[in-house]
């Protein structure tokens, strides 16, 4: 895993287990009642992710998955914004700043999981996802999923101690669940974490995610900038003057030989 | 007796081209006027998984069909190849027109394009966008620095011009490197979505690939505009000159080529050259008409000292060229994005619409300032007045 550049100790996750969600919908009611957002499917389970849906309950045979932001340890989206509207804060939501944003939707392009959405139909459009929670979070209260989640499918709580349930999950039960954590790794890890019963491509989630921070992907370009400028720099003065010189040794051998 | 406007236009004469234009203009004020009222939605096929389309593309392509810009100010002025120096103007001029062009498509694009100054004072050196957009605001500004030279040439400002060809060298060495920087940088926005570009164009080389093919496009775009306006006003270019030119563009595709599929090899993404799907066919498409038809024609020295045939490999390399952006910015991306994406009415029309709007501006351009080289316009203008008084006897 890659190092990361901020202390991930005190900071909050999600833990989703495919395994022990019933698929009631609870979550998916009190996201869209905690964030205000209006009804947008009568079947939660049809629903899809969209400017005003910030998680979803996907139904693949028997089992129940979920979607939100993973909000990753190191965030694409915080990497890719030119003008710095995703934020990681402190206590581990990555959050959007709308004023700030110019609405080039590389973040959307970038997120290795898909998942912010846009308010395509508005004229002065705004990028739309999960928070986390924050602004309860900071009053020390859980997301409203995890509060909402009836059979502990979905909890909130520091991060190192979800990891710890996670593993203790896959430990105890070593016959309930298939033997990863999603999220630990992938795209160099993330505070949401998913646990599931089968492999995690049949839940729709992604295994093609790289282990390892994406913004690392970009950085290994941007990091030769210096180099290109100052060697270019030197080399286009260096030639310049070289051959300029150079026509200028020609010109005078020139008017000698017309002297001659 | 015609005004000045209605001399520009030629408002009597009404050719399928006139007409064209005019179908474009209407359409795209229409397209413009529904992107602002409606939103990107209503005006665009874009959507949440495809947040990127044709508009990106058009940026892509017209950046890279500028790169003439810096390559052949460089080749004149920092090189001192003065073999050159006749059509370094036209090239400045395309990349100054490009560029504009480039910078009001990506406003129009902007979800907020109020706040489109945004990155000036709000910044983030991780992000390749906001590294681009500095490049682009600094080149342009450069390239204005650039063209200055044939505005102050007109209108007669002596101490002015010096001074600007001053500091031209080092303003050239500048355009270079933002240059440099920026065309190899739409190539590294790809870099952070290695699993959602398809393997046969992602690549961690792939701003190097930006930055050779901008090239052979650039100078090909020279080649195609030289030929243009020695067909619309007689203007043209020196063959001598066009060949060069020619050579330069068959150097960069065989080295591009070689380096394409060395990657690919290297990669181990040999396989995926013939596995019967959709991407393959592109790709191929790409390297058949961008690579393999113009390194052809371009090898035969008969074709090569031709105008025809070196207008002919200018069109299939830039053809090719555009093959290569549209591919990497919509056809590698539609697998993993589970949608096709075609562009709407109004993304077509708005984009037509700007390249209308740049062809006019060249057009201006050079028939009011001295854009092509002093011999050049004195053949020309005699060939003017030769057709001038032909049209007057009809």
């Amino acid at each position: 895993m890659a190092e990361h550049k901020i202390n991930i100790d005190n900071q909050i996750g999600i833990l989703f287990d495919a395994a022990e969600c019933i698929g009631c919908g609870s979550c998916y009611e009190a996201c869209k009642l905690q964030n205000k957002l209006p009804e947008t499917n009568k079947d939660f389970l049809r629903d899809h992710l969209s400017d005003k849906t910030y998680t979803t309950i996907e139904q693949h045979g028997d089992y129940y998955s979920r979607k939100l932001c993973m909000h990753c340890i190191e965030p694409t989206c915080v990497s890719v914004c030119p003008v710095g509207a995703f934020e990681k804060t402190e206590l581990g939501p990555v959050l959007y700043d709308e004023d700030k944003c110019i609405g080039c939707r590389y973040c959307m392009q970038a997120c290795p999981h898909n998942i912010p959405r846009y308010e395509w139909s508005s004229t002065s459009p705004g990028v739309r996802k999960c928070v986390m929670c924050n602004e309860r979070l900071k009053e020390g209260k859980l997301t409203a999923c995890a509060e909402a989640c009836p059979v502990q499918a979905t909890v909130c709580g520091k991060l190192s101690d979800l990891i710890k349930e996670a593993k203790n999950r896959i430990k105890k039960h070593p016959e309930k669940y298939f033997p990863h954590i999603y999220g630990l790794e992938e795209a160099g890890g993330s505070n949401v974490i998913i646990l599931s019963p089968v492999p995690f491509d049949q839940l729709g989630y992604s295994v093609k995610i790289p282990k390892q921070s994406m913004p690392d992907f970009t950085m290994k370009a941007m990091e030769k900038i210096p180099t290109v400028v100052s060697v270019g720099g030197i080399f286009l003065t260096g030639m310049y003057w070289l051959t300029k010189r150079k026509n200028q040794i020609k010109k005078e051998e020139h008017h000698l030989e017309e002297k001659k | 007796m015609k005004t000045k406007l209605a001399a520009i236009f030629n408002f009597q004469k009404i050719t399928f081209w006139k007409a064209a234009a005019f179908l474009i203009a209407v359409i795209g004020v229409y397209s413009f006027f529904i992107r602002i009222t409606k939103g990107l939605g209503a005006s665009t096929n874009l959507n949440d998984f495809v947040p990127w389309g044709l508009w990106i593309g058009v940026d892509f392509i017209g950046v890279g069909l500028a790169a003439a810009g810096f390559t052949i100010a460089a080749t004149a002025h920092i090189f001192n190849n003065h073999k050159y120096e006749s059509i370094a103007r036209p090239a400045i001029l395309t990349a100054y027109i490009g560029y504009m062009m480039v910078v009001a498509l990506l406003v129009i694009d902007l979800g907020k394009p109020e706040h489109f100054w945004h990155p000036l004072i709000m910044w983030n050196i991780h992000s390749v966008m906001f590294e681009i957009t500095w490049c682009v605001i600094c080149y342009s500004t450069i390239l204005s620095i650039e063209f200055a030279p044939v505005v102050l040439e007109k209108y007669n400002f002596p101490r002015l011009l010096k001074f600007v060809k001053k500091i031209t060298p080092g303003a050239i060495i500048l355009g270079v490197l933002f240059s440099t920087l920026h065309q190899s940088s739409f190539g590294s926005l790809y870099l952070i979505v290695p699993a959602k570009v398809y393997p046969l164009w992602y690549s961690s080389y792939l701003p190097v690939h930006f930055f050779i093919s901008c090239i052979a496009a650039g100078l090909s775009m020279i080649i195609l505009e030289a030929y243009l306006c020695a067909r619309a006003f007689g203007q043209g270019l020196n063959i001598r000159i066009l060949s060069g030119l020619g050579k330069g563009v068959l150097t960069v595709l065989i080295i591009e080529l070689v380096f394409k599929f060395s990657d690919l090899i290297s990669a181990g993404k040999f396989n995926l050259l013939f596995v019967p799907l959709n991407e393959t066919y592109f790709f191929w498409l790409e390297i058949i008409i961008g690579f393999v038809i113009p390194i052809w024609i371009l090898t035969h020295p008969k074709y090569r000292v031709n105008r025809t045939g070196l207008y002919f490999a200018a069109i299939f390399t830039i053809s090719g060229f555009i093959l290569n952006r549209m591919n990497v910015c919509v056809t590698s991306l539609v697998r993993s994005s589970g949608q096709s994406y075609v562009p709407s009415l109004e993304e077509i029309g708005i984009t037509l619409f700007l390249i209308m709007i740049a062809m006019i501006a060249f057009k201006y351009v050079v028939e009011n300032f001295k854009v092509f080289s002093h011999e050049e316009t004195h053949e020309t203008k005699a060939a003017e007045n030769v057709t001038a008084v032909l049209e007057g006897n009809r």
